[in-house]
């Protein structure tokens, strides 16, 4: 087991590297300077451009200036913001939380709903109950996630005036300040029931498809013939081993997440890394860019790590060779 | 989901029809039934996705012929019309230039539905391609092919689209024209990151294939292996792929949508329905249906893809077929 989760770090990290070394190169190899600011500016004459070049290290050739990111890059260094002059590391840390926030709540209480809505309509297949779930499933990743955010927006801010517009990520919370924890609540309400929205409806529907393969299985039948309840039947022995490929698809899913996370940071005005991201991509901030874009891809790789791992300790069918 | 490996109907109906054909009469001819005739034959009977065809051919046309019928072209300006809610001359309302919200929806139309066609094309192309030399050859290419996969399955999909379109969209722009450069711009994109998930099903099926004996007589009678991938093995693979295909549609126009709503798709005189969204996003307070509508375009042209994806599913399963 320990082999086995060794063996596939060791993959992960070659994945990082080739990532990482894309994202680099398209960056290097795109038309557009970032320094495109300062050759508008009449200010600063050529041979001052030329020596801010030389500091940035930026009259090197793209693959030594990846083997100097890199390198750097391991040490925790991932440069600095051509924007803010503030270490890249330091900016993706102050806006993790927010993304994290929203992103954890959304994915736990999806899971939460996803599961019984699944067990239950896979159970009572073709019910009314049923058919009210399949039919929100379709709903729920038919509709963009922009298109979910401005509804609801429409709906709770500007026509019921219940909910905020913007998030404020001023608001500190603090348990002796139950203002601060319920306004903290009122404006997480839509970004997390959005994100929620859409993964729900993915995972009960796969809950069910899984559900439905399993239970025509000769187990169930031999559970059932030992004359155990069909509750427990269903929870002990079916809901369990459906579970296998849903966790896996659980994690799996987190990516997918953090990509609806960009869209809803931006309708929602969340200060998280998705909205660091775009603002990035629309400043020519190529250090952030490449930093936020790699994090990105760390997350990425981390839970399809965790997704091939889960998988293996909960199928013993699986072996480590 | 197992993927059918031969596309006949299973045997047994086959041969039970077969009993019963005989029996009934000699003379009793039914028409001959392929695998095609049979799954329209079920499709019809998936109401759901029945309905997602009619819809969705119904906005197909409304885009395609709608832009000439309509008496107003959708980069008209009326400043003095600006903003004006839902009438019978405009019926989505204006914008705040005074442009006829429902003739930009139309014309944009034709652009999100043409980036989901094409770019699922190039994606499954790509995929099919990958897959099927993967699962036929093999050793160390299969090997190879597989490890860029994996690759292609960690890469951050959306910062990665976002970062490429922003950085070559100038460079396309001036050199095809800024409406296809755009085009062709996101269209690859989105099909370069997207064609992975079929190269993995092409290459499993591949892989039970190849054993079979068809393909063992095929090349005992001195089929090459060009011939035999595309003519003996690939149309067997073609289900699956059909229906991954339909969704990948569904999928490919809401990434077109995210991308213009995030302003780094289309620019803003190519009215496409996500691009509708980012420009309504500021006016929300004061004319919501700029919003609404261009959204319930794209929430029912994916609904009914998505629809019409599980009836194929269905249809396109030798075991249901009945």
């Amino acid at each position: 087991m320990g082999k086995y989760v060794l063996r596939r770090l060791l993959i992960a990290i070659p994945t990082l590297l080739v990532i990482s070394f894309v994202v680099f190169a398209i960056l290097a190899v795109a038309p557009g300077d970032p320094l495109a600011q300062f050759a508008v500016n009449p200010a600063i004459p050529p041979e001052v451009r030329a020596n801010i070049r030389r500091s940035l290290g930026l009259d090197q050739p793209w693959p030594i200036r990846y083997v100097m990111w890199l390198t750097s890059a391991v040490q925790g260094n991932l440069g600095y913001s051509f924007q803010s002059k503030v270490p890249v590391f330091d900016l993706l840390m102050l806006k993790l939380p927010n993304t994290l926030a929203v992103l954890g709540v959304a994915y736990v209480l999806s899971v939460l709903l996803a599961l019984p809505i699944g067990v239950l309509s896979a159970v009572k297949r073709y019910s009314l109950f049923d058919h009210a779930a399949t039919t929100f499933a379709f709903i729920g990743f038919s509709v963009p996630t922009f298109f979910t955010g401005i509804l609801l927006i429409l709906l709770f801010s500007v026509k019921l005036r219940w909910l905020p517009f913007i998030y404020d990520s001023q608001i500190t919370v603090s348990l002796g300040n139950p203002e601060s924890v319920l306004a903290q609540l009122r404006q997480s309400i839509m970004p997390i029931a959005v994100l929620t929205l859409f993964q729900t409806a993915t995972l009960a529907r796969f809950m069910r498809s899984e559900m439905l393969e399993h239970l025509p299985l000769d187990y169930v039948r031999t559970a059932r013939a030992k004359g155990i309840t069909e509750r427990l039947v269903i929870l002990r022995h079916v809901f369990r081993n459906s579970l296998i490929p849903v966790v896996t698809l659980v994690a799996l899913g987190v990516p997918t997440v953090f990509a609806g996370a960009l869209i809803t940071e931006q309708i929602f005005a969340i200060p998280g890394i998705g909205a660091l991201l775009i603002s990035a991509i629309n400043n020519s901030d190529t250090p952030v860019v490449m930093g936020a874009t790699f994090i990105f891809a760390v997350l990425v790789v981390i839970f399809n790590l965790v997704a091939d791992v889960l998988y293996g300790v909960l199928d013993p069918r699986i072996r480590y060779g | 989901m197992a993927s059918p490996t031969t596309p006949v109907p299973t045997a047994e109906t086959r041969a039970s029809r077969m009993v019963a054909a005989t029996a009934d009469s000699q003379e009793f001819r039914r028409p001959a039934r392929t695998l095609w005739r049979d799954a329209w034959h079920q499709f019809t009977r998936h109401r759901l996705a029945m309905g997602g065809l009619t819809v969705l051919v119904l906005l197909i046309l409304m885009t395609v012929v709608g832009p000439y019928l309509w008496p107003i072209p959708y980069n008209k300006l009326d400043y003095a019309m600006g903003l004006t809610g839902p009438t019978t001359t405009h019926p989505f309302g204006t914008d705040d230039l005074g442009h006829d919200l429902f003739a930009r929806a139309l014309w944009g139309g034709r652009v999100s539905l043409a980036v989901g066609i094409v770019a699922v094309s190039i994606a499954i192309s790509l995929g099919t391609a990958v897959g099927a030399i993967s699962g036929y050859f093999g050793g160390h290419l299969d090997n190879v092919l597989m490890r860029i996969t994996d690759i292609f399955l960690s890469l951050p999909q959306l910062p990665l689209l976002l970062l490429t379109i922003y950085l070559f969209r100038d460079l396309l722009r001036s050199t095809i024209g800024p409406e296809a450069g755009i085009f062709v711009l996101i269209v690859v994109v989105i099909g370069v990151l997207n064609w992975m998930p079929v190269a993995r099903l092409v290459r499993a099926s591949f892989l039970s294939l190849k054993q079979k004996e068809f393909v063992e007589a095929a090349r005992s009678i001195g089929d090459k292996d060009g011939r035999i991938i595309w003519v003996h093995i690939l149309p067997n693979v073609l289900s699956p792929v059909l229906v991954a295909a339909t969704l990948g549609v569904g999928s490919a126009i809401i990434t077109e949508s995210a991308l213009s709503f995030l302003g780094l798709g289309f620019p803003s005189d190519v009215p496409t329905w996500g691009r509708m969204l980012y420009d309504a996003q500021n006016y929300i307070e004061i004319a919501p249906y700029w919003a609404i509508f261009p959204g319930l375009l794209i929430f029912a042209a994916v609904l009914s893809i998505n629809y019409m994806g599980d009836g194929l599913r269905d249809a396109l399963d030798p075991r249901k077929t009945g």
